[in-house]
């Protein structure tokens, strides 16, 4: 029975995979997609990147060196649609791509082609955002979160700011209707729901929530659109429009969003500590209950993010008590990945250490998220550097760390070689160290009362703001070892064999390094899959 | 600052450890580490608040980094440790971290809301004032009272700030959080601030006060603060939300007097105001708190429109 299969797989290899630029422009393959996904993740990562850097090095000193403030303001603008949409969403879509055919048993995503639309509107939607920097205004400058009045003073840019945000959700929804169509019918016999890896579990959930909230941000920034240039008044006060309405609905898509940026990682995360734990991970169904309960919580809490714009006394209390609650699954997911490593065979390679360092630096993005859940002490928090450092400690220790680690864990997978651990290591220790050099003062910053989105700052902030901007810089560079080390390892290495790592279980581990053009062409046998999830 | 001088005292920091910080004084910008206490009973029971939840966020993050590092030192391979890999479910402990999260939270929330109903009580207030963020600076209305005035960021701070001004912002007094005319108040007083935008969101943030609350076009937010009996002084503050290209140049001044300088200004102030807009009269503008006389004049020019529609908040 192999024979045949084994013919047919060797007959698609070479026969029907186009080769050249082909290969990526008509690529319906789930990894080609997938490394492209990837690609330009690190390439918006180091655009978004570059902003980030010029940001620091105007807030190195007070007194305006550099940039004009509008020029700053769109800097940091560009910077968080930047980082959120060209790199954390796209590098999850892409690890989503590569990973759940293999973690289910499937030959490849269920809908190629449309596997193909949704990555290859994601470059024309970014040659919109970023060619905005070169229009008369400049980029958009109004913040990321794009709050009329303000938003509406935008120039030229504005067109492009709403399309290409509406080319990101169709993506994001195309997306996110192929993992879900791929998990629901794609799963090998014998692969129940409760038997998928915590990856395939926590993108399942999040590609539902992309499917609720995207088209809520479409619909919002079509408005905006229509205030700007069909003469509605959605959110203009003086034509009997709201500008809090805005704020609503923009949350309403923004928290789940949060979570569509953090869920992925829990599921990587939760791949990881196990592997290098030599442990199957605790509370499998408990992880299961906890991702669903977040992603559910994600749509009652949205108001958190607007206390200060003066709601009903019933209405703060309500998000104050949503928000909270929101401790108590994340606490779980905490508990359940310190109770894997308890009483395990611990060792510390790369994507451990990256997963380590997520453990404890997204822990401190919780702790802050439990203190700005405080209505009273959020008046004070709110709209400063301390809001600043939480979301940083959740978003770039939280799923960039997360991301850094998966693509350490599969890169042998993908490649068939192993990386150079040596390398992969001081990339850590340089992250780790810097980014908490980064991050950590901005508290201090934000306590003392510096507000964010501002290119400048009363001189008592300096010290801080100058520690902040050295680890910035340490930050940024220390990065670009990662392109290196990737590079070298897709030239060369030492094999990885299937099973990169010895504690690894899991499908995609039972596949050669790299896999075949279709991943499982034959679905694995029950035995194979129990072997895999072994909890 | 020079960036070695910086760097020297950076390495002094992690020589000397944090203790050392406080040694430093109240001026240097490394002790700046912390929610300031404020002037007002509310600013205190915020930072009270503040500290309940660090503290509780500090002992479950030893608890559970704890966990976490003992496991990383216990349960090394190179140690030759042995997993257990029958330990992957339990029941009881699992019920335990769920439980007692909820308690911490309940005990966390009954304070929390407790001030939270306090500060949205704004009822019998002493002293009204409409306060309109615009592009950029904050106007100042003492309703009912006949006063009122522009408050901008001040001229020494506005020429320093220009890109590449050659000015060292440390020569500046208070660069950037100082105003031509800052908003005068007395002290032992419920002082209710009526608060909207006449342009774009802007959002009035006085942290000793405990105070901050968006300036939205069309709505008008209710805050109030009332700082304590026999405190006088200058409290300083900035917009808080984003609100164009001079988001960061357009700070707040809150001058606290006693009750008898205020009524006595406040009366001066009106008087002066309406012999200004009485016809004949040369200066558009009377002698307000801390002008220079030059700069009295400006602020009229750039007056911005009043807010077109006012839609009464709730709260």
């Amino acid at each position: 029975m192999a024979e045949p299969h084994a013919h047919a797989a060797a007959h698609d290899d070479h026969d029907h995979k186009p080769h050249g630029w082909r290969r990526w422009v008509f690529a319906t393959n789930h990894k080609d997609i997938g490394t492209m996904y990837l690609v330009l993740s690190c390439t918006m990562f180091f655009i978004g990147g570059i902003a980030a850097e010029c940001i620091r090095l105007e807030l190195f000193r007070p007194g305006l060196q550099f940039f004009d403030p509008q020029f700053f303001n769109s800097l940091t603008t560009m910077h968080g649609l930047i980082m959120i949409f060209g790199a954390i969403m796209p590098a999850f879509v892409g690890l989503a791509n590569w990973m759940v055919p293999m973690q289910v048993g499937a030959p490849d995503m269920a809908l190629p082609r449309l596997n193909n639309f949704s990555f290859w509107i994601l470059p024309f939607a970014f040659t919109l955002l970023i060619g905005s920097f070169f229009v008369p205004g400049g980029a958009p400058a109004g913040g990321w979160t794009m709050y009329p009045p303000l938003i509406l003073q935008t120039g030229a840019a504005f067109p492009m700011l709403i399309f290409s945000v509406h080319l990101m959700g169709m993506s994001s929804i195309l997306g996110a209707i192929n993992v879900i169509v791929t998990i629901m019918n794609m799963r090998a016999p014998g692969m129940t729901l409760l038997r998928m890896p915590l990856f395939v579990w926590s993108w399942l959930i999040t590609a539902y929530l992309l499917i609720a909230v995207m088209p809520v941000l479409a619909g919002a920034v079509t408005m905006l659109l229509t205030d700007h240039f069909f003469g509605t008044t959605f959110f203009t006060a003086a034509g009997g429009g709201d500008p809090v309405m805005f704020q609503h609905i923009f949350w309403f898509f923004g928290h789940p969003e949060v979570y569509i940026m953090i869920l992925p990682a829990f599921g990587i995360i939760s791949e990881i500590i196990p592997t290098f734990s030599r442990k199957p991970l605790f509370g499998y169904e408990a992880m299961v209950y906890a991702v669903a309960s977040i992603a559910f919580l994600s749509f009652i809490v949205w108001a958190h993010h607007m206390f200060t714009v003066g709601m009903p006394l019933a209405a703060q209390l309500f998000f104050m008590l949503s928000t909270m609650l929101i401790a108590i699954p994340t606490g779980v997911k905490v508990f359940n990945w310190t109770a894997t490593m308890w009483k395990g065979s611990l060792s510390f390679e790369p994507p451990m250490l990256f997963a380590l360092a997520f453990l404890f630096l997204f822990s401190i993005g919780g702790f802050s998220g439990l203190m700005l859940a405080m209505v009273p002490a959020d008046y004070q928090y709110q709209d400063t550097y301390f809001v600043f450092a939480h979301f940083h400690y959740v978003l770039v220790t939280g799923a960039l760390f997360s991301i850094i680690a998966a693509v350490y864990y599969w890169l042998p997978k993908w490649t068939g070689h192993m990386y150079d651990m040596k390398l992969g290591t001081w990339h850590f220790w340089l992250s780790a160290i810097f980014v908490n050099v980064l991050f950590f003062p901005q508290h201090f910053l934000g306590l003392a009362g510096m507000p964010r989105r501002i290119p400048d700052y009363a001189v008592q902030f300096t010290d801080w703001n100058m520690v902040s901007s050295i680890g910035a810089f340490g930050f940024g560079l220390s990065q670009l070892l990662f392109p290196y080390l990737i590079i070298k390892c897709i030239r060369a290495g030492r094999a990885a064999g299937n099973r990169a790592w010895e504690g690894a279980h899991g499908l995609e581990w039972e596949l050669p390094s790299p896999p075949p053009f279709h991943s499982w062409t034959t679905p694995p046998s029950d035995a194979v899959i129990a072997r895999g999830a072994a909890h | 600052m020079t960036i070695r001088k910086t760097l020297a005292r950076l390495a002094l920091a992690a020589a000397a450890g944090a203790l050392t910080l406080p040694a430093w004084g109240e001026e240097s910008g490394w002790a700046q580490l912390n929610m300031p206490q404020g002037v007002t009973d509310i600013s205190r029971k915020i930072y009270a608040l503040h500290m309940e939840i660090f503290w509780v966020c500090v002992v479950i993050g030893v608890v559970v980094f704890g966990a976490m590092i003992w496991s990383m030192i216990a349960f090394r391979k190179s140690k030759g440790a042995v997993a257990d890999t029958t330990l992957v479910h339990n029941t009881q402990v699992e019920v335990v971290w769920t439980v007692i999260p909820v308690i911490i939270l309940v005990a966390m929330a009954v304070p929390a809301a407790r001030t939270l109903i306090e500060i949205e009580d704004t009822t019998r207030t002493g002293l009204n004032i409409k306060v309109t963020g615009f592009q950029w600076g904050w106007e100042y209305d003492y309703l009912d009272q006949g006063v009122t005035y522009f408050s901008h960021l001040d001229r020494a701070s506005d020429a320093a700030r220009e890109l590449g001004s050659g000015v060292d912002p440390t020569t500046v007094p208070h660069y950037l959080l100082n105003v031509d005319h800052p908003l005068v108040v007395p002290n032992g007083v419920k002082v209710r601030l009526l608060i909207t935008g006449a342009d774009v969101i802007h959002s009035w943030w006085v942290k000793d006060l405990g105070v901050k609350k968006d300036a939205i076009p069309g709505f008008i937010n209710e805050a109030w603060f009332k700082v304590d009996d026999g405190w006088t002084g200058l409290l300083r503050g900035n917009c808080a939300e984003l609100c164009g290209r001079d988001h960061g140049f357009m700070p707040i001044v809150v001058d606290v007097r006693s009750r008898a300088d205020f009524d006595t200004w406040l009366k001066n102030t009106a008087a002066e105001q309406k012999q200004a807009a009485s016809p004949g009269a040369s200066a558009p503008t009377g002698p307000l708190p801390n002008a220079t006389a030059p700069a009295a004049a400006a602020p009229a020019t750039r007056a911005p429109a009043t807010a077109t529609a006012t839609v009464a908040a709730a709260g």
